[in-house]
């Protein structure tokens, strides 16, 4: 701001006119004229405080601003109810005058001749007699090492673009299988403790290292991190096919609902008739929902018709029967399939026994959750 | 009509779809000019057959042309007409004869079928089949013989009972329906002492209700039939011999008193009159749940203490009917495990149901079981609800027109009539 330079300039000037004058050069007139000027400058612009106003005139600006500085100072309580200050005219003359003095005498200094001292003029030899470090190179902001760093890759990969040498390989790391590794792993592998912010960030910045174009370069780094998943299907154990004395197939499967355990007998080459403790199904089932519980892993794998099926269950009610004996078709129906098939049955959730049971009833409530009536008083 | 192609599930060759497309431009025309659902000619659904079940296809018909007589439809209405080739197709009780043939007799799901469908049709089955043939044989001097009707339940003896109860009534028979003899041991709220006979029990309701259904079915036969003997009901009021059956019929209505007593006169006079030389007729006694007759009710005396089936008139007035002391006509009866009182869930052979008394008091009869559908009648059944798209939208999810969807009706019905129709019922 072209105010606030010329306050600091006037400062400047004032200061230098005040030390540069020896003591014995000062004489009584020097010290009366050029003296009391310098002196009120520096008066008024010792305690300066910046202000910045629009006034058109560079001039009034300056002296406005000068002026200001020092009304606020001065009378800075009574500052809001003293509104807007109004200038003389007599006041701006004389302001303006001083100004032109301290110009000639700066000229002085500086062996110019006082007449053609422009304002660059003024602006250089204040520059010259207070070195400033405000516009060295060296006080300049500095951005951060990370950013130079990419700043340095983007340079790379313009020139590489340029050469035409720049590919988008986009072959990935192979994540599928493996987890990134836990907190307690990880704390094990640092040999440090680490809190749970920090291991959010190194998820975050592993995951962002992942998203880059060239990670699999690192592939090392990263495994090192990752740990393998155990496939679950090959948990499981599937019996071998057993053959009755007429060569045809057949299996069993046990599965447990709740209370309910059912046994079932899967015979091949049947015609999809099913006996349940020696009754027929529509039967012992009148439930729709129950008869589509038992329809459901012999739909999903498309053989509705195929088997035979003798089941035997007991305990629990018809709900968990039913779950129970779909439980048992799916283990048994097992041997008869491969192993894709398997962990497609696996995946629709048809060989997770249902961990579900009754909920203790605790004391102090009427059951699980309910608590007893709540009396107000 | 992309919405009614099929999702296949196997590859089809090109034949086949040539075929498919040539299908369903068929079904296209049929659509639009054939609106009329009472004699609909639908082209048989083949892609869901598909060409890998061959012998689904002798089943089905060789036809290829578009003016084939659907496979699941007959137009043969006439129950004394029909014969082995018409198994497992529908045929139309035409509605003229609806209400006047079946006031009562139908089961409550069926009734509400016809009132959505618009229209009745009944599937020829191979018991009502026999028990047809068997009726049109028999020679009627000797005393009358009885027929049984047993299965499972829902397996189709009720809608069996109903076919060959209009045969008799195309025959020009005499129908005596009771529709469930099961509503006469049960739900009474009053019971009245008799009149007649003083340790026995009349249930005024039920008599005039069935007397009224007696009414419509037999409109024709009430004049003719002359009575045979003086009924006295009360000092006032008595019937005189030579007077109409109808006169008979329209006391025992209005008179909701002696309504029971008229049952059992009604019941005497037709006993005497149905293998008569002179005018006479064959009468038919059609009886659902005839196992009611002879068990427990679960109606209580004033005391607290059960009544025998005996103690009530009209039981004991249709067990006289069932005896085979009488003939010129025949019996048809039908177990019902569905409404009979402390009977279990399991049971439906004859001995079972009947118990000690009814057995030795219905033997000997003919048995007749009614099984369930069998793989062509399934068929039937399927396509009939499945024809109802086009009319009805009766079976409106996709997946069941697919042969998956089929099988699943299968699997979840196990073929089983009545579970198939609630199934498609909000399918």
């Amino acid at each position: 701001m072209k105010c606030s330079n010329i306050v600091t300039q006037m400062q400047m000037l004032l200061l230098s006119t005040y030390f540069l004058f020896s003591p014995e050069r000062r004489t009584a007139n020097m010290a009366a004229s050029g003296g009391r000027t310098v002196g009120s400058f520096l008066w008024k612009c010792g305690n300066c405080c910046f202000n910045f106003n629009t006034v058109s005139s560079n001039l009034t600006r300056q002296v406005l601003s000068r002026q200001l500085c020092v009304s606020a100072v001065l009378h800075r309580k009574n500052l809001a109810a003293a509104g807007p200050e109004k200038f003389s005219e007599e006041f701006i003359k004389k302001q303006v005058e001083e100004f032109n003095i301290g110009k000639r005498h700066l000229a002085n200094m500086m062996g110019e001749d006082p007449e053609t001292f422009t304002q660059g003029d003024i602006n250089r030899s204040i520059a010259y007699l207070f070195p400033s470090g405000l516009f060295d190179k060296k006080a300049k902001p500095l951005m951060k090492d990370t950013f130079t760093k990419a700043l340095a890759v983007e340079k790379h990969q313009d020139r590489l673009r340029g050469k035409d040498l720049f590919t988008q390989d986009a072959k990935q790391i192979s994540l599928v299988g493996s987890r990134w590794l836990l907190k307690e792993e990880l704390e094990e592998l640092l040999v440090e403790t680490i809190s749970e912010h920090d291991y959010a960030r190194f998820i975050q910045l592993m995951e962002r290292l992942l998203s880059l174009p060239y990670c699999s370069v690192e592939e090392d780094f990263v495994q090192r991190y990752r740990r393998q998943l155990e496939i679950q299907s090959s948990k499981q154990q599937v019996q071998p096919l057993q053959y009755d004395q007429h060569g045809v197939a057949y299996s069993t499967g046990d599965g447990r609902r709740k209370t309910a355990m059912g046994t079932v007998l899967l015979r091949d080459s049947g015609s999809g008739s099913i006996s349940i403790n020696g009754t027929n199904y529509v039967h012992y089932f009148p439930v729709l929902q129950d008869r589509e519980q038992l329809m459901f892993p012999l739909h999903f794998m498309e053989v509705l018709g195929r088997f035979d099926m003798q089941c035997s269950v007991s305990g629990g009610g018809h709900s968990s029967q039913a779950g129970a004996l779909r439980l048992a078709i799916s283990r048994a129906m097992l041997s008869f399939l491969s192993e894709g098939q398997v962990e497609t049955m696996r995946q629709a959730g048809l060989l997770t026994p249902d961990p579900r049971i009754k909920e203790r009833k605790k004391p102090g409530q009427e059951g699980a959750r309910r608590k007893f009536t709540w009396k107000k008083r | 009509m992309a919405y009614l192609l099929p999702s296949l599930p196997y590859p089809t060759s090109f034949a086949n779809t040539v075929y498919i497309l040539f299908f369903y431009c068929i079904i296209d025309c049929m659509f639009v000019y054939s609106m009329c659902n009472s004699v609909c000619v639908v082209a048989q659904v083949r892609p869901l057959h598909g060409s890998g079940c061959g012998q689904q296809q002798e089943a089905v018909g060789m036809e290829t042309r578009p003016e084939t007589v659907s496979i699941f439809r007959t137009q043969e209405n006439d129950p004394a007409c029909q014969s082995e080739q018409h198994l497992g197709q529908y045929y139309t009780v035409p509605a003229s004869h609806f209400h006047t043939v079946f006031p009562h007799g139908l089961p409550p799901r069926y009734q509400q079928q016809v009132k959505t469908f618009n229209e009745g049709c009944v599937m020829v089955r191979q018991p009502a089949l026999e028990l047809i043939s068997h009726l049109k044989r028999a020679d009627y001097i000797n005393p009358t013989l009885r027929y049984l009707l047993y299965g499972v339940k829902g397996s189709g003896k009720t809608m069996s009972l109903c076919h060959a109860v209009h045969y008799c009534s195309t025959q020009g028979w005499l129908v005596l329906h009771i529709p469930d003899a099961h509503l006469w041991v049960k739900n009474c709220k009053e019971l009245l002492p008799s009149s007649y006979h003083a340790s026995r029990f009349d249930q005024p309701i039920q008599a005039s209700n069935w007397l009224r259904n007696f009414r419509t079915t037999n409109e024709h036969f009430l004049s003719k039939i002359k009575l045979r003997q003086r009924y006295v009901w009360t000092k006032r009021e008595s019937t005189e011999e030579g007077r109409p059956l109808g006169e008979l019929v329209d006391m025992g209505v209005s008179r909701v008193k002696s309504s029971s007593d008229v049952v059992g006169a009604v019941l005497k006079e037709l006993r005497l009159q149905a293998g008569g030389t002179e005018g006479g007729f064959r009468l038919a006694v059609a009886v659902d749940g005839v196992n009611g007759l002879w068990g427990r009710t679960t109606l209580k005396k004033e005391d607290k203490s059960p009544v025998a089936p005996e103690e009530l008139t009209l039981v004991h007035n249709l067990r006289k009917m069932i005896n085979n002391d009488w003939c010129g006509g025949a019996v048809i009866a039908t177990l019902s495990q569905t409404g009979s009182l402390y009977a279990p869930s399991s049971a439906y052979l004859p001995q079972e149901l009947l118990g000690e008394e009814g057995f030795d008091s219905m033997d000997p009869f003919i048995p007749v079981p009614v099984s369930l559908y069998s793989e062509k009648e399934f068929e039937s059944c399927y396509l009939y609800y499945l024809d109802h798209i086009h009319f009805h939208h009766w079976l409106q999810h996709p997946h069941s027109q697919t042969e998956e969807g089929k099988k699943e009706l299968i699997f979840l019905s196990n073929r089983n009539p009545s579970v198939l129709e609630r199934l498609c019922a909000f399918l």
